[in-house]
């Protein structure tokens, strides 16, 4: 088992007096096998994003733990564990630093801190490499600044960062909301090329459609527990509890119409 | 009969060195009680076009010719004064991001407030207290939503709260762009059935703007296609998605996910490429660089022609 979850809970705590407690991540277990796309789907605010975060390691669990080949990510090296587990962001247009002193290629080169020592033109051609790999001309893109670029070119740069470090497991955060359908259909190609690479991913959306079309498996969230999971058809057609029930009603289609929509 | 009627028209976007093309020579029209939508990549002009529609226009942008028929007014014949009221009582705009259009420092009412003052100076508060809750009612949000500030409210109930202030004047045409983008699939929904539903009962007619096609055949009965500034097809909602005529509509169906069977096994594919460059947009079918199957006949720009009743295309391959 690459990635085992068991018994996660997350609280955050607010307020200064009078302390108000918000159930984020509510006792949820699940595991990821190597080269299996599974996805979290739910609606905002059912806690997928802090489930992300937690198994970076950018926020502590409250309880529980997350184990990643059998052994607690928080005895791993931060190092170490990072170079197996990386993640792609929901907004291409935050992940880059916007002001006009760095160009695209530092984001590129950023991962090779994680990496051992190696000489730079080894650097260059993976930066290379890792661009065409994601359908992206080279020339295209180094030398450029941010704004330059769109979000469907900035989504891909991230994607080849994460290819440069080789990670065992991307988490993927709603990396398709920002962009529009075309482009969202390469993306959601080059996730599944990944797949064919021997990569876990998590991905996290709320639209069922796209979860639908990639994924293995499939974990629904609703208010911080996972309320239904399995292969991804078994969960679509043949849903089991109430709320993935309503979801997959309320998820458009293109070759049908609401019934009820009056 | 038809509410809005738009004829050849053009708006650019100045900048320095060149105008930015992006909606040039767009010809359609709007029935009574009918929702329309306008579909196409980000970049392809439509959120200029919503913006040249009630007359949103403001330097960069430059309106350049053409014509806005608002149940049969001239809007650009207008003089800025009564284009104005007419923005808002008659068409009326919700705009994309509707999370960002709420100003963050007042209250829902005194958003309300100053915008009713603005078009009728002696509307008593307490009536617009009144009116508000009430058409916030109509949107599904009780009336103490109107004393909360935008940052209360979650992105769905925003979302609902700027529908709900832009039919504040009961305007016959409502212009919604991009309504459904930052929403889950749940409050997705929810404001299909309420535009829906004030279609229903107002009576209105609308344009709605998206690049989601799943989410606008739900609810719409026509579908404009537009790409790089101009309309490449025209069509019953049904036709254009069973039946797309213009290569770059069929391309566009190809990349949407859904949750439809078939779909998951075929594979979708994106569009390569992206759209032009609008300041120097290629002569000819701006489609064509594009264009799977783009010949020497696509040199020449391909006019907007009817083919079989109801449908429009602009592609040779099609007309000839």
């Amino acid at each position: 088992m690459l990635l085992k979850v068991e018994n996660l809970i997350k609280i955050y705590e607010s307020g200064f007096l009078r302390r108000k407690q918000i159930k984020a991540v509510d006792n949820i277990s699940f595991t990821v096998k190597d080269g299996e796309i599974v996805s979290l789907v739910g609606e905002s605010g059912s806690g997928k994003t802090t489930t992300m975060k937690m198994i970076l390691r950018l926020i502590k669990p409250t309880s529980g733990t997350i184990l990643f080949n059998e052994r607690d990510i928080y005895t791993i090296p931060k190092k170490e564990y990072w170079r197996s587990v990386q993640a792609i962001f929901q907004d291409p247009f935050s992940s880059f630093n916007p002001t006009p002193f760095y160009k695209v290629d530092r984001i590129l080169k950023l991962p090779f801190k994680l990496l051992d020592k190696m000489p730079k033109s080894e650097m260059e051609k993976r930066i290379k490499e890792s661009l065409i790999n994601v359908g992206l001309n080279p020339s295209d893109i180094l030398g450029k600044y941010p704004h330059e670029l769109s979000g469907g070119q900035m989504q891909r740069i991230l994607i080849a960062r994460c290819l440069i470090v080789g990670p065992k497991i991307v988490l993927a955060d709603e990396p398709t909301s920002m962009i529009d359908a075309s482009t969202r259909a390469i993306v959601l190609n080059l996730l599944r090329k990944l797949k064919d690479n021997g990569m876990s991913i998590i991905f996290v959306t709320h639209d069922v459609s796209q979860a639908f079309y990639i994924s293995d498996r499939m974990l629904v969230m609703y208010r911080g527990q996972i309320v239904d999971e399995g292969p991804v058809e078994e969960v679509v057609y043949n849903p089991k509890h109430e709320y993935t029930k309503r979801l997959m009603k309320d998820v458009p289609k293109l070759y049908e119409r609401f019934e009820d929509l009056k | 009969m038809e509410e809005l009627e738009v004829e050849g028209l053009r708006g650019f976007w100045q900048s320095r060195r060149s105008y930015v093309k992006a909606v040039d020579g767009v010809t359609f029209k709007v029935y009574k009680n009918e929702i329309v939508g306008i579909v196409g990549e980000s970049g392809c002009g439509k959120s200029t076009l919503a913006k040249l529609l009630i007359g949103l226009v403001e330097p960069p942008l430059q309106y350049i010719d053409g014509k806005v028929l608002i149940e049969g007014i001239d809007l650009y014949k207008l003089p800025e004064k009564k284009r104005r009221r007419i923005n808002g009582e008659v068409i009326s705009y919700v705009p994309q991001g509707a999370m960002n259009a709420l100003n963050p420092t007042k209250r829902i009412i005194d958003l309300i407030t100053d915008i009713v003052k603005e078009h009728n100076n002696k509307y008593p508060k307490e009536q617009i207290y009144k009116d508000a809750t009430k058409n916030f009612e109509e949107v599904g949000l009780s009336s103490d939503v109107l004393n909360m500030y935008p940052f209360e409210l979650s992105g769905g109930m925003k979302q609902r709260a700027v529908i709900g202030i832009s039919v504040m004047l009961n305007p016959k045409i409502l212009v919604v762009d991009e309504p459904t983008s930052a929403l889950d699939v749940s409050s997705q929904k929810v404001i299909l059935k309420l535009l829906w539903k004030l279609k229903e009962e107002r009576g209105m007619s609308m344009v709605f703007i998206t690049h989601d096609i799943a989410t606008v055949r739900q609810i719409s009965s026509r579908i404009i296609v537009m790409y790089a500034g101009k309309i490449v097809e025209i069509g019953k909602t049904e036709d254009v998605i069973y039946n797309p005529l213009h290569p770059y509509t069929k391309m566009l169906m190809s990349a949407v996910v859904s949750l439809e069977t078939e779909i998951r096994k075929r594979k979708i594919e994106g569009i390569p490429g992206a759209p032009p460059d609008l300041s120097n947009p290629p002569t000819g079918c701006r489609f064509a660089p594009r264009c799977p199957y783009a010949a020497s006949m696509c040199e020449k720009e391909p006019p907007l022609i009817d083919v079989d009743g109801d449908k429009k295309v602009a592609c040779w391959r099609v007309i000839k």
